[in-house]
């Protein structure tokens, strides 16, 4: 073991230490602070309250996404409390000086979506925003976490957070991904595997080939999902493809200060030798396509699979929580999925709702109607994807099969916003949670990769998208 | 934040394992601009059998009788006994801000999800890790008898059992004398500006700033 070898994550810690006091945790420095309506006015009132300023509007930013319609957003907005905490962004963004991408910006999006499309995301950086899935930005080598409301009001007046370190985990994911199995497959794979407490504590740093395989847009949906496995961060060393990704970007260096960022980002991989404190190994080749039959994440099987049954596990509460799940889910135990019948296929969130997720469901739909009775929505994940794919026709692949195309945001994700399941209602979803009732009361989730979402949509029923994915073939 | 030093109660048991901040407090639910009232949609759609849309429909709303909370033996306890991995899911701090409006000041499980023990502990809300065994004898005394009441001392970093037995919980030693104290973290935070300053003047940030 080498003792001054340190890990991707140790480097961008160290880097950010403002301060170190025995018997408290470090103050660590925040590059980018990411803002949105939802978890933002009670830290903007706390300001308020003690006559305090925000330290550093020129990095931070806030958009809105949670609970904005998808619907055109000309509209004027039916949920008049979603309406009202909009406007309290507007005003405490207003007032404390930060840059707001508001609705009908042309940068408006999820704030997952934008701060890595804007060139904001960088490797190296600490990120921080009141949102979980702030694990994201990882994919990038920075060190990104999901925050509470107090500690945006922290960053908000110091540009710094308490925070003790966490623990090192090394995901190695090797050997190559098959046709039709996606980076969406490899997370849920995984954290079927570890369970959603599995990385409580850790940091996650995912290497291995089939990592370094894979395009940024998939490392992100990879990253995205770390805290569905109980990991506040997940993050990936910066390569040839990151760099690739940056260059050019809004907010990306340039010129001479582009080569000393370069210089710095190709430091950051763990070095040669670096010990983590756990370690998990998978083997991409193995996987399938993935699917929940659960109520978390961490409930996910091949989708040729069966339904674990509760007589197979071992401890008496694992039984309890599998039958609950079951039992909302309205499935019985030893089960396939393929086959049933779905009402409702969501594709989008920040975890797949970039433009290689549109255009790999798109693929898929080419020519295709959706099945009778199923409604499709299909929602970009920032006013830019939206043009994007506007440009290449996508959004006609989607409305000539019969999806719905909508404006961007976190829409049925979260379902704060009027799209929603019905109670008892199917879904095969692209999100990250199957949490009862996150996707409106009552409603059931399947999370799945857009592929398979894309499939699901066509049969109306789970179907394995290798199936529909012959016919492509073998027309090429 | 609410000072704590120690307490009595009863417990509320709620043995399922990795209850999510979706159940804790739904996501239609996190479009107030404040922290008040949260308390009455705290485990909402376990707690009622009607659709709770918004907050204030929560007043008239029917109780669901099946539900532990609701249950009389249990009214006033400030103590839920949780299946392992409480809290996990999204980062809103609506989750303490909920269960303390709802009268809880503790939580008691094997483990806790990251945010929420952080978002918990910057509000005074304890969450008290216990051994797999203490766990289930909890579980096993409050079944046999709900008028179970256990001790939480945080001066001691104990839980003391009714059979005379205690544990000691594992809990940030910072948090920990911030609630005891009344220290205020932001306040502490504060107190580095010098040293952020000169941080600042010499890490660098690539790239054109936000705006």
């Amino acid at each position: 073991m080498d003792h001054g070898a340190r890990t991707l994550f140790d480097k961008v810690w160290d880097r950010h230490v403002v301060v170190d006091e025995p018997d408290a945790p470090s103050v660590l420095y925040i590059d980018l602070h990411l803002v949105h309506e939802v978890t933002s006015p009670q830290a903007f009132t706390g300001l308020r309250n003690r006559g305090l300023t925000v330290r550093r509007p020129d990095r931070t930013l806030a958009t809105m996404d949670h609970s904005t319609p998808t619907t055109p957003h000309h509209m004027p907005m039916e949920d008049a409390l979603a309406a009202a905490q909009l406007k309290a962004l507007e005003q405490n963004t207003g007032q404390f000086g930060i840059t707001l991408y508001g609705l009908g910006s042309e940068n408006q999006g999820i704030v997952h979506v934008i701060g890595p499309q804007l060139g904001l995301t960088q490797p190296g950086k600490t990120i921080v925003c009141g949102d979980s899935h702030t694990s994201t930005h990882g994919a990038f080598g920075a060190l990104a976490f999901g925050i509470g409301t107090s500690e945006i009001e922290h960053v908000l007046a110091t540009q710094t957070l308490l925070q003790d370190k966490p623990k090192t985990y090394e995901v190695r994911v090797d050997g190559q991904l098959k046709p039709g199995v996606s980076a969406k497959d490899i997370i849920l794979g995984l954290i079927s595997k570890i369970g959603i407490g599995g990385g409580t504590g850790h940091v996650f740093e995912y290497r291995g080939e089939a990592i370094r395989s894979l395009g940024m847009e998939q490392r992100m949906t990879i990253c995205n999902m770390s805290i569905e496995a109980g990991a506040r961060a997940g993050m990936i060393a910066p390569d040839e493809i990151t760099f690739e990704y940056l260059a050019g970007r809004p907010h990306a260096p340039q010129g001479t200060e582009w080569e000393a960022a370069l210089s710095y980002w190709k430091t950051l991989p763990s070095d040669e030798g670096a010990t983590f404190d756990t370690s998990f190994v998978m083997d991409a080749s193995e996987l399938e396509p993935m699917i929940t039959y659960g109520t978390n994440p961490g409930m996910g099987m091949p989708i040729t699979g069966r339904i674990p049954r509760p007589d197979d596990l071992s401890s008496s509460d694992q039984r309890g929580t599998l039958e609950k799940a079951l039992a909302y889910m309205d499935l019985r135990p030893g089960e396939s999925l393929l086959g049933k019948k779905i009402d409702v296929v969501f594709i989008g969130s920040c975890t797949n709702s970039r433009i290689s997720d549109l255009r790999l469901a798109a693929q898929m739909m080419e020519g295709q109607k959706i099945a009778p009775g199923v409604r499709v929505l299909v929602v970009p994940g920032s006013a830019t994807v939206k043009r994007q794919a506007e440009e290449e026709g996508i959004d006609r692949v989607f409305k000539e099969a019969g999806a719905e195309w909508r404006e961007a945001g976190c829409s049925m994700c979260i379902a704060m916003n009027g799209d929603q399941l019905e109670p008892g209602q199917y879904a095969v979803s692209t999100n990250n949670r199957n949490f009862e009732g996150r996707q409106g009361k009552g409603g059931r989730t399947f999370l799945a990769s857009p592929l398979t979402a894309a499939a699901c949509a066509i049969t109306g029923s789970v179907t394995d998208p290798r199936r529909l994915f012959e016919r492509e073939l073998a027309a090429v | 934040m609410e000072g704590f030093s120690q307490l009595t109660s009863r417990l509320i048991p709620i043995p399922t394992e990795n209850i999510d901040t979706d159940q804790i407090i739904p996501a239609r639910f996190l479009k107030v601009t404040d922290k008040e009232g949260l308390g009455k949609v705290a485990f909402c759609d376990w707690r009622y059998t009607d659709t709770v849309a918004r907050l204030d429909d929560a007043d008239a709303a029917t109780l669901n009788e099946n539900f532990v909370m609701n249950d009389e033996r249990y009214q006033g306890a400030t103590v839920i006994l949780a299946g392992d991995n409480f809290g996990c899911g999204s980062s809103r701090e609506h989750a303490p801000w909920a269960l303390m409006g709802a009268g809880v000041r503790a939580v008691i499980s094997t483990s806790f999800a990251d945010i929420f023990r952080s978002n918990s502990l910057k509000n005074g809300l304890l969450p008290i890790i216990v051994s797999p065994r203490t766990h289930h004898r909890l579980f096993e005394m409050v079944n046999e008898d709900p008028g179970t009441e256990v001790t939480i001392d945080l001066e001691s970093n104990q839980l003391r059992l009714p059979d005379g037995t205690a544990e000691e919980f594992p809990i940030d030693g910072f948090a920990r004398k911030c609630i005891l104290q009344g220290v205020d973290q932001l306040g502490y935070l504060l107190s580095f500006r010098e040293k952020i300053e000169e941080f600042e003047r010499s890490h660098v940030v690539y790239g054109s700033p936000v705006g």
